[in-house]
């Protein structure tokens, strides 16, 4: 753990962007989630720590409503984006999604030209109004994600044809083309090598000044270089949530520290 | 199978086998020689079973033929001698036959032929009854003819074209009214003097099914034209109705008990019995809606009904092998489920679609039971008009008029049957190989 710095990004926001109240998730009869309050803060990297099978991904999915595809999955609880309910029978997922976007655990880019993976979310939303527009979004994007320099040559090859650290890359480069506020990115950097990884990650440090960014993650250094708020979960039990700082460094929980320290996990 | 239980000790060296691994091989071997045993027979039962329709329905595809000279008489055929269509149709075949009759005489007599101890009935018996209908019918759709002298092939009569095909010998001959061995003797004369030829048969493709005394002339024209229109009623009311089905089913309806049981009725509907829709569609379409008996429409309703679960449960193959991923991460960038599921589900699940849909109609194309129930094993040797009309005439389908000759009496139909066997199986290797090509084309990997 010697490697850890701590970042001393402090919060600079404490507005509220993202506030879940006592959210459950049932999967049919399992309790996945129990009693979780986080709020998001705008301006904001959170990470979400903990063992696999804790519950991070299944909290992550509450926050754009992608629950809704498995039927199994019940939600109780209030999750508020900016104040208004997103389980609001009034809301449509379609138009939260468009808002909170995702980077998925596996790398899912469609069977489609990397140009048109990226330009998917735009064009649906209709956010450019011209070929150039659209042009200058991909690019942009792409460049964010640290992948245009490998493709530009190649955009209209499949995405399905690069490698798994690229197709993650061009998840993320997907995800941020639509330009959501916040952007939930599940373990975006598991198949990436240092050099992209450290991409990425000063990528979410820069959307930070636009977006909220939430990530999970199994690297603690990674969480601890990116984020300014940690949740730590354990068994489907938030543990602990607070500044990085205080989480890593004096944690209150003994089962924070002994998974930080590597004993739990 | 037992390979994982008993614990034996591990081999000293990599280059000696122990006696498990043996075994282990030799069930692998055993286990190749089955199957290629199970390959080898059924390749054997699809070679014997092609060779037999083939050597038995090849031989429709040629059929022999009489070329001569006719003068059309004016006087015989045109009395008013205006050239009138109207008047001219009063001319039956009758004329004809006399007309036809006297050319052929004429021209065995010109070439030197001798006819002895033969009937003038005995000699024309060698060209085919349809003979007389032909000529009238192109006479009258080109009146000006009349007057000129052309050169006609004509159909030999079918127990001549039998002859030539070894159906018919001397022996049966003398037991067969319809031809002598006097008359064949005649035969051999007019090949010799190259008045008869055995020539490829467009006419077996394209004429209407004839009565059982003209075997010659039966073709498969309105069958094809009936199976043809099948195929696109029921590509038409099938496709959009199974596609749209199985996306509502796979993509949008709730899982609970309903959806549940369609999901079994469906299942089950693929299983019920051809013949039980051919009922069903006598009593709702015919006998309740009134829809003309023996049309296209009709058989097309039935099979649909039939095709419908097979290409709904293919569909729905298709779409559910899409990987979920691809769902999420669309609906992940803000697409709404109908976005989901035109823009990245059905593009990838086309080829399964398109491939289930293409088995299911070349199923159909071979379907026989329900079309003889509803009345599309009638005689019809009418072709059916142009669509849409055409689809309400009476019209019959390949594998119906393969049955309806499989039934008549003379043997020259069982080599029609077999005939029109081949044209349906090309019909299907023609569907298969587009649902491989296509496939091929829309394939991508994810
Ligand atoms: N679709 C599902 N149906 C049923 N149970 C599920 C489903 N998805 C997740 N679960 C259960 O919910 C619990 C939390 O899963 P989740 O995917 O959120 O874990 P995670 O913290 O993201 O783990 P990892 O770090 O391995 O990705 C697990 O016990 C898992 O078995
Ligand atoms: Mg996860």
């Amino acid at each position: 753990m010697d490697d850890m710095r701590i970042v001393e990004r402090t919060v600079q926001s404490q507005k509220s962007k993202i506030s879940a109240k006592g959210v459950q998730v049932y999967y049919g009869t399992t309790h996945a989630l129990k009693d979780v309050d986080v709020e998001v803060l705008e301006n904001t990297v959170t990470a979400f720590i903990g063992p696999s099978g804790c519950g991070k991904s299944t909290f992550l999915r509450c926050l754009n409503r992608m629950n809704d595809t498995i039927p199994s999955c019940r939600v109780e609880g209030e999750i508020r984006l900016d104040g208004e309910n997103i389980y609001d029978p009034r809301v449509d997922p379609v138009q939260l999604r468009a808002k909170v976007g995702m980077v998925f655990q596996k790398p899912n880019p469609f069977p489609k030209s990397i140009y048109d993976n990226v330009a998917y979310g735009p064009k649906i939303h209709g956010l450019s109004r011209t070929k150039a527009e659209l042009d200058h979004v991909v690019e942009t994007s792409l460049k964010k994600a640290a992948l245009w320099n490998e493709v530009k040559d190649r955009l209209t090859a499949p995405g399905t044809g690069l490698s798994g650290g690229q197709q993650q890359r061009l998840c993320i480069a997907r995800a941020i083309a639509t330009s959501p506020e916040v952007l939930l990115m599940d373990e975006p950097c598991s198949a990436l090598d240092p050099i992209a990884t450290a991409q990425v990650e000063e990528l979410i440090d820069d959307l930070r000044k636009s977006f909220s960014v939430v990530i999970v993650t199994h690297s603690m250094q990674q969480a601890a270089r990116v984020s300014q708020r940690t949740a730590f979960f354990h068994l489907g039990n938030l543990v602990e949530y607070g500044e990085t700082g205080q989480v890593f460094t004096n944690p209150e929980d003994p089962r924070t520290e002994s998974y930080i320290s590597g004993r739990i996990g | 199978m037992t390979d994982v239980s008993a614990q034996g000790p591990l081999p000293l060296s990599l280059l000696t086998k122990d006696a498990r691994m043996n075994r282990r091989n030799s069930a692998e071997t055993r286990f190749r020689f089955y199957g290629l045993a199970a390959i080898g027979l059924s390749l054997a039962t699809l070679v014997f079973m092609l060779w037999t329709i083939f050597s038995d329905g090849v031989s429709a595809f040629f059929q022999a033929k009489i070329t001569m000279p006719i003068s059309l008489s004016a006087e015989l055929l045109d009395p008013q001698g205006n050239r009138n269509r109207a008047e001219m149709t009063k001319v039956t075949t009758v004329g004809y036959n006399k007309l036809l009759a006297q050319a052929f005489a004429a021209e065995l007599a010109a070439r030197g032929i001798d006819t002895a101890g033969l009937k003038a009935s005995e000699i024309t018996a060698l060209i085919s009854k349809d003979a007389a209908g032909d000529l009238r019918a192109s006479v009258l759709a080109n009146p000006t003819m009349v007057g000129t002298t052309i050169d006609v092939e004509l159909l030999a009569a079918g127990r001549v074209d039998g002859y030539f095909k070894g159906r018919v010998t001397r022996e049966t001959a003398e037991r067969d009214n319809q031809i002598s061995p006097a008359q064949l003797d005649l035969v051999d004369r007019m090949d010799e003097a190259g008045l008869l030829q055995s020539g490829w048969n467009w006419s077996f493709l394209t004429n209407p099914d004839a009565s059982d005394q003209r075997p010659e002339a039966a073709g498969l024209g309105v069958a094809i034209l009936g199976s043809l229109y099948l195929m696109i009623l029921v590509a038409l009311m099938c496709v959009p109705v199974g596609v749209a089905a199985s996306i509502y089913l796979e993509e949008f309806a709730p899982k609970n008990r309903w959806t549940d049981l369609i999901e079994v009725n469906i299942s089950n509907l693929a299983a019920v019995p051809s013949i039980v829709y051919g009922i069903l569609g006598l009593a709702i379409f015919i006998n309740f809606m009134g829809f003309p008996q023996s049309s296209s429409l009709v058989g097309a309703l039935v099979i649909s009904l039939m095709t419908l679960p097979t290409i709904i449960i293919a569909s729905r193959a298709a779409i559910r092998a899409v990987p979920p991923s691809i769902r999420d991460a669309a609906l992940g960038v803000g697409a709404s489920k109908m976005q989901t599921v035109f823009h990245h589900v059905l593009p990838l699940a086309a080829p399964g679609i398109l491939t289930g849909t293409i088995l299911g109609l070349a199923t159909a194309l071979g379907e026989t039971a329900p079309l003889l129930l509803i009345g599309m094993v009638a005689f019809v040797d009418n072709y059916p008009s142009a669509p849409p009309d055409g689809f309400l005439d009476p019209a019959t389908a390949l594998p119906v008029q393969v049955y309806g000759w499989a039934q008549r009496a003379d043997p020259a139909f069982i080599e029609r049957s077999s005939g029109a066997i081949i044209v349906l199986l090309a019909f299907l290797v023609v569907m298969n190989v587009a649902a491989i090509l296509l496939r091929r084309r829309f394939e991508r990997r994810w």
